[in-house]
């Protein structure tokens, strides 16, 4: 019996073993090592022919406190959060909308949500160079109009970034808030205002409690992305506002200081854990909090 | 008839503010979807305009795309793309779905940690992924080239893949295969004509997720990319950063129309498996 059960086990081991071979070969190899290569550059210093000098020393991490670095940090933060605000005040009314259709319709509204967003993300940006710029159409629309004699100029500044972001990461938001909202009782609402609790105290005290699950996994859906931004700013922002990315891109690329560049990208991680699990804290307290 | 007085008066109330309620919430979602829709549709529209100054109408023409189709280059990218894309996704395929059936059936030593480095290419940046992949393939002197760009996707798309099996796995009814098992099949068969059978809709929509993720990427393409081995995707931004033209604007409507096709396709499939995964 004893043996049995040790072949068992020993038969068991062998095919864990083949199964998460492959992977776990590729993971560690394509994904873990550069990152620890990364890790490990960042505490180096630049060459002077660009290169690494290998060292131990946090020069780079203290660089990064820098004003001109700073700032390209707060801007950052400052567009991630106006673009995670401005989904969740798009996007929490549009999930309420659509799940308090019938089941049919709701799966269209989805659907007919989602076929956009699985264009190319550089596609769906470029789409906004031709609407925001001088000659594109919103300024063409509103000289025609007589409204305005020069073009505003929309494109290449934080707004056009934040509205770029917005169009891209909607659904992340919206996908989220609606499954909360879909499985939430509305008989409690009904309770709530039998307790003549008007619409906004009602709205306050039982359903946002209880979608706050579903605005913190939107939330972070959307900020995650958005600090990390490339392209959009790239395409839509214009010289003077630079993010975390594109520092980034500019360190290893163009500067070629690849020690500076590997702290910033651990920065920007570093940043995006903090801040999911401060929200995600903040989240569940209110949750639990309201509950009691 | 006091007391049905005092209750009847907030409800009336109630009736008015739930309309206006409603009325805005309607209105919210036309605008919304209209802000979702315009600005595809204004880039189909330009692609079909004659002038070259783009928004300006002159005339409908579909000289661009002809143009499309008789430009090398973009030939050659578009073959790329698609040798990148069906490579990485047969392999990340394969792999995905092995690891997804280790992670949801077996328990091993270590099996934390490794749940954490499967997720890791999902959450971490691109730009961070992307430079972590530069770094590495130039310190290994490794040539940047197709080969590096099929290694970087396929070390991103095993963790989708893995998810959308996962999920598959994690509601699958085991007591079909202890059925075939009390039918006298062994563990291969049963796990050939079982397990993997009912799993292929799962299977399907990890390859499709990974396709698609493959065939979209830029940011990684863009660091991992050699000379020769540009993509569509490359090919495209580095034509909008040249500025705007009617070509782009073909290119754009050629690649909406080949996502919409993916997606539909995606939805048959889906809907043949019985169980729709948003996200």
């Amino acid at each position: 019996m004893r043996r049995i059960l040790k072949l068992a086990r020993e038969k068991e081991g062998l095919q864990v073993l083949f199964l998460i071979f492959p992977s776990a070969f590729w993971l560690i190899v394509f994904f873990l090592i550069p990152l620890l290569i990364v890790l490990a550059i960042s505490f180096g210093r630049r060459g002077t022919y660009g290169g690494v000098v290998w060292e131990l020393n946090i020069q780079n991490y203290l660089r990064f406190f820098d004003s001109l670095y700073l700032r390209i940090f707060a801007r950052s933060v400052y567009i991630a959060l106006a673009t995670t605000l401005l989904c969740l005040l798009l996007g929490y009314p549009l999930a309420f909308l659509i799940a308090r259709r019938t089941p049919r319709v709701r799966n269209t509204l989805l659907i007919l949500l989602m076929v956009p967003f699985w264009t190319n993300f550089l596609v769906r940006t470029y789409a906004w160079i031709l609407i925001l710029r001088g000659e594109g159409l919103i300024n063409l629309v509103l000289q025609s109009l007589g409204l305005i004699q020069a073009p505003l100029p929309l494109l290449y500044n934080d707004g056009a970034i934040i509205v770029g972001l917005v169009y891209g990461w909607l659904p992340d938001m919206v996908l989220p808030c609606y499954a909360a909202v879909e499985r939430l009782d509305f008989s409690l609402i009904e309770a709530a205002q039998d307790l003549y609790a008007n619409n906004v105290k009602a709205f306050l005290r039982v359903v946002l409690p209880l979608t706050a699950p579903g605005i913190v996994a939107g939330s972070i859906l959307v900020f995650i992305p958005s600090l990390g931004a490339y392209v959009t700013p790239d395409l839509l922002g214009g010289a003077k506002s630079m993010m975390i990315g594109n520092l980034i891109h500019q360190q290893f690329l163009s500067v070629r200081d690849w020690p500076f560049g590997g702290a910033v990208s651990f920065v920007l991680m570093a940043t995006m854990l903090v801040g999911t699990i401060l929200y995600f804290r903040l989240g569940t307290q209110s949750g639990e909090r309201k509950k009691r | 008839m006091n007391l049905s007085g005092a209750i009847a008066r907030p409800q009336s109330r109630r009736g008015w503010g739930k309309r206006l309620l409603r009325g805005s919430l309607n209105l919210h979602g036309v605008l919304m979807y209209a802000f979702v829709y315009a600005p595809i549709l204004i880039l189909v529209i330009y692609s079909f305009n004659s002038s070259r100054l783009v928004s300006v109408w002159e005339g409908f023409t579909i000289d661009w795309y002809a143009k499309l189709f008789h430009n090398e280059a973009l030939g050659k990218a578009l073959q790329n793309t698609l040798i990148v894309a069906v490579s990485s996704t047969i392999i990340s395929t394969v792999f995905g779905t092995m690891v997804a059936l280790v992670m949801e059936r077996y328990e091993f030593w270590g099996k934390l940690p490794f749940d954490a480095l499967l997720y890791l290419p999902i959450i971490i940046p691109d730009i961070a992924m992307a430079v972590m992949l530069l770094l590495f393939f130039v310190m290994a002197k490794m040539p940047l080239s197709l080969i590096s760009i099929i290694i970087s996707h396929i070390a991103f798309n095993i963790s989708f893949v893995a998810v959308v099996v996962r999920a598959r796995l994690a509601d699958f009814d085991r007591s079909l295969e202890e059925a075939a098992m009390d039918l006298g099949a062994n563990e291969f068969q049963t796990f050939w004509r079982v397990t993997l059978p009912l799993l292929m809709p799962g299977i399907l929509g990890g390859a499709l997720l990974a396709f698609t993720l493959s065939i979209d990427d830029f940011v990684i393409t863009f660091f991992t990319a050699g000379i020769g081995s540009t993509t569509l995707p490359l090919r495209i931004y580095s034509m909008v950063k040249l500025g705007v033209t009617p070509e782009i604007n073909a290119l754009s409507t050629m690649m909406l129309l080949a996502s919409m096709i993916l997606v539909g396709l995606s939805l048959v499939l889906q809907k043949g498996g019985g169980r729709i995964e948003i996200g």
